[in-house]
């Protein structure tokens, strides 16, 4: 058992090391195999970047409440009797007497994108006054938090960064109302700062929404008062509202736009890996070919047929391994914390992310790469070490 | 000509090698159609939208409704048309994911405004004389089994209709119609009338105008004329091309077409260096042979064209193969659940395809024609 080990150990070794003859070929494998890495992975960290920051807004501890049936904020409505009746819920935080809640509207309004200086669905909410303490994690960093009574408005730090006109000291305006921008709010990241914020009320003057919302946001006591909150909202007769935690709510609204990309990554990768796996074959059969005098000596000197095997997969995962880490290098420098938009359909408005190449994409381009070698060095090392000894070495 | 059993016998000396470096051709370029598939599919129909028709929304943003009113003012402008309108009635169907996506329109106008919509001339009677009656795409109606005279119940999400349980509308399934590939077959549309009778509140609220102009050239001065009739009303509105609007939506999904341009042009460039490769070693390994050629007088131009034809006919066979399941696949249709209701793969990038398969050809069987042309008789006879 030793010695096949230490076999194995020197045959490959041997073959590694003659991997620089061969070099124009092998680089065809490498190449083959960084480039399939590099799209998987650079494909993947889209869905990624744009799951991470949907996500990244949502709270166990905090409850979206919209109109039921509604399967997003934009089809929802809810009157004004109607979200006094939700702050009454019990496992609502309060803060003194005040529920900490906030009664929103969310419309969208066009910009233009300062990449294309073509018009966007920017998404504009209206927000209660309680919204720092529903939404502790959003800070102001640069200006001051908007007044409320005034039609001023905060801008979101990815929204400040893709449009147009979003500085501290601009004027948005919509129809017949304008917002002076007068703070920059960062929220971990998450897809909240994409949006505009302004007065709701003042939102439902300009909009002429009456008394009307679409959604209240609420912080409850614990993550683990949900279910009562849920229950006594929706055993309410007065009013007809589904409850959902937020993490919920956002991860379904992620959810399309994410499979919808890993679909289509995973389909360009298995296509590319074929194509990759084919090119990988070629090579280590001509490595095998070019090789057939020294394999045949090794076996001649009384080597093992298994080594010489393990010997020619052993180059084939080496090379995989190589470009697999290529790959992922390239992907992680071009492609990491690349700023882009895009449509989330679910609230038909402008998200912007960046491209996340996770430690765990890297793990699974990587992964991939060693499939490749392994599939592309199989049939050449069985064929290594089938070769009849006496006739490979007549042959030369 | 006389030279192609030459040729063919080459490509057929190793016959595993040929098999392998055409399946990794053919394997690249189906992926290239398929890249260039979700290209179109996801410009969302900027090349096919007609140059004659103009889209008018309310200038805030395309979610806020414009009055009913206006349809005959639209009307009264020089060069226009044809008038008719659209509103996005935003309900389910059993569950979000079924995406389908419910307009109401006015049938007549609507369809005379998109030709490009086949409908049975008895079922367009038939739509007009129910005033519940809807009619929905081929692919639309395939997807979800949906066949004449099914009674589809929709949930209302802000459209709630004043009768019955005030969430779940009903319509009848009237007509199905159809088009040519390029044609959105996955849309349900319904009457406005029905809509506007019977939904609490938002009366007298369309969602945006669609305008077919007498003359193309002139489209942008008749948008111009159109916004100039409603400037400082309430309800401000913003016209543009339908083409101007697609583009835009488009642009707002991101630039999908770079991205795929940008994985195409990797999976090429590793085709290339495969095929390549293989030409290389096949041609290596006939140094002997070809030596033995050039001591019989065959003149170097002729081995650079041999060897330049072998690699091209690889990549052509190699492409079109790979092209032509890409077809295949896009006859099955929108794989997605209505996502991508536009999947076809266009006639130019078929074009455009086989001739990169060409170009891959001749780059890959470049350095060895050229080693082959420049190979001493000598030196290659004494190497061995």
């Amino acid at each position: 058992m030793f010695s096949f080990l230490r076999q194995a150990i020197t045959v490959t070794l041997v073959s590694i090391r003659t991997i620089p003859q061969r070099l124009s070929s092998s680089l065809v494998a490498v190449v083959g195999i960084a480039g399939v890495v590099v799209v998987f992975v650079a494909v993947l960290s889209i869905g990624e970047g744009f799951k991470k920051t949907m996500t990244s807004a949502g709270r166990t501890d905090r409850a979206i409440v919209m109109r039921g049936g509604a399967d997003s904020e934009m089809s929802s409505g809810l009157g004004g009797p109607d979200t006094e009746t939700i702050k009454q819920a019990p496992g609502t935080l309060h803060d003194g007497e005040r529920a900490v809640a906030s009664s929103e509207m969310f419309v969208i309004i066009d910009l233009n994108r300062k990449s294309t200086g073509t018009a966007a669905n920017v998404p504009l909410r209206g927000v209660d006054a309680p919204v720092q303490i529903v939404r502790p994690e959003a800070k102001i960093v640069e200006g001051r938090m908007l007044r409320f009574g005034t039609n001023e408005a905060v801008v979101g730090r990815a929204a400040n960064r893709q449009f147009v006109g979003t500085n501290i000291g601009d004027q948005i305006r919509s129809g017949t109302v304008t917002w002076n921008v007068v703070g920059i709010f960062e929220m971990s990241g998450s897809v909240a700062e994409t949006e505009i914020w302004c007065d709701v009320r003042v939102l439902q003057g300009a909009y002429n929404r009456g008394n009307s919302y679409q959604s209240v946001l609420a912080r409850l006591d614990s993550a683990a008062s949900f279910d009562g909150f849920k229950n006594w909202l929706t055993t309410q007769p007065s009013i007809d509202v589904q409850v959902r935690r937020e993490s919920e709510y956002y991860e379904s609204q992620s959810r399309a736009l994410t499979s919808l990309v890993e679909t289509i990554g995973y389909g360009i990768a298995v296509l590319m890996g074929i194509g990759a796996i084919f090119g990988a074959v070629l090579t280590m059969y001509a490595a095998v070919v070019t090789r057939t005098r020294e394999i045949a000596t090794l076996r001649a000197l009384g080597f093992g047929a298994l080594p010489v095997l393990l010997s020619v997969l052993g180059e084939s995962l080496v090379l995989a391994l190589v470009g697999g880490a290529l790959g992922g290098a390239l992907a992680y420098i071009g492609f990491n914390g690349y700023q882009t938009s895009t449509m989330n359909w679910q609230s038909f408005s402008q998200v912007a992310f960046a491209f996340a190449v996770t430690p765990a994409l890297l793990i699974q381009g990587l992964s991939y790469a060693l499939v490749m070698g392994l599939l592309g060095g199989f049939f050449p090392a069985v064929r290594a070490a089938r070769l009849p000894i006496s006739k490979a070495l007549r042959e030369l | 000509m006389k030279y192609l059993p030459l040729i063919w016998r080459n490509l057929l000396r190793r016959k595993f090698r040929t098999t392998l470096t055409l399946l990794a051709i053919l394997v690249s370029f189906l992926l290239f159609g398929m890249l260039m598939v979700l290209r179109v599919a996801f410009s969302g129909g900027v090349d096919i939208a007609g140059v004659d028709r103009l889209m008018m929304m309310n200038k805030i943003t395309i979610m806020m409704p414009l009055p009913i009113s206006y349809l005959p003012r639209i009307q009264a402008v020089p060069n226009v048309k044809l008038v008719t309108h659209s509103s996005w009635f935003g309900g389910i169907y059993q569950d979000p994911s079924t995406n389908v996506f419910e307009f109401a329109v006015e049938p007549e106008t609507y369809m005379a405004m998109y030709p490009e919509f086949k409908l049975p001339p008895a079922q367009m009677e038939a739509w007009l004389a129910d005033r519940q009656g809807c009619i929905v795409g081929r692919d639309l109606a395939n997807r979800l089994g949906w066949k004449l005279g099914d009674r589809i119940p929709i949930q209302g999400t802000f459209n709630r209709p004043k009768g019955g349980d005030g969430v779940t509308w009903e319509f009848n399934l009237v007509g199905i119609y159809d088009g040519n590939k390029d044609v959105d077959k996955t849309q349900f549309l319904f009457r406005y009338d029905y809509l506007d009778e019977n939904r609490r509140g938002q009366q007298g609220a369309t969602g945006w105008y669609l305008i077919k102009v007498a003359d193309p050239s002139k489209a942008a001065e008749t948008a111009a004329a159109i916004d100039a009739l409603f400037e400082n009303s309430s309800f401000e509105s913003k016209t543009s091309t339908e083409k101007a609007v697609a583009q835009s939506f488009a642009n707002q999904v991101g630039d999908i077409g770079s991205i795929m341009k940008a994985v195409a042009t990797v999976v090429l460039f590793i085709i290339l260096i495969i095929a390549a490769n293989t030409m290389a070693l096949s041609v290596r390994e006939r140094t002997n042979e070809l030596a033995a050629m050039k001591a019989m007088g065959y003149p170097d131009g002729l081995l650079l064209t041999l060897v330049l034809v072998e690699s091209v006919a690889l990549a052509v066979i190699g492409g079109a193969l790979g092209m032509f399941f890409a077809y295949l696949i896009t006859l099955g249709g929108d794989p997605t659940n209505g996502f991508l209701p536009l999947f076809s793969l266009p006639m130019r990038d078929m074009i455009i395809g086989l001739t990169l398969a060409v170009l891959l050809g001749l780059l890959a069987g470049t350095i060895p024609a050229v080693y082959a042309m420049r190979l001493r008789i000598t030196d290659a006879l004494r190497r061995n």
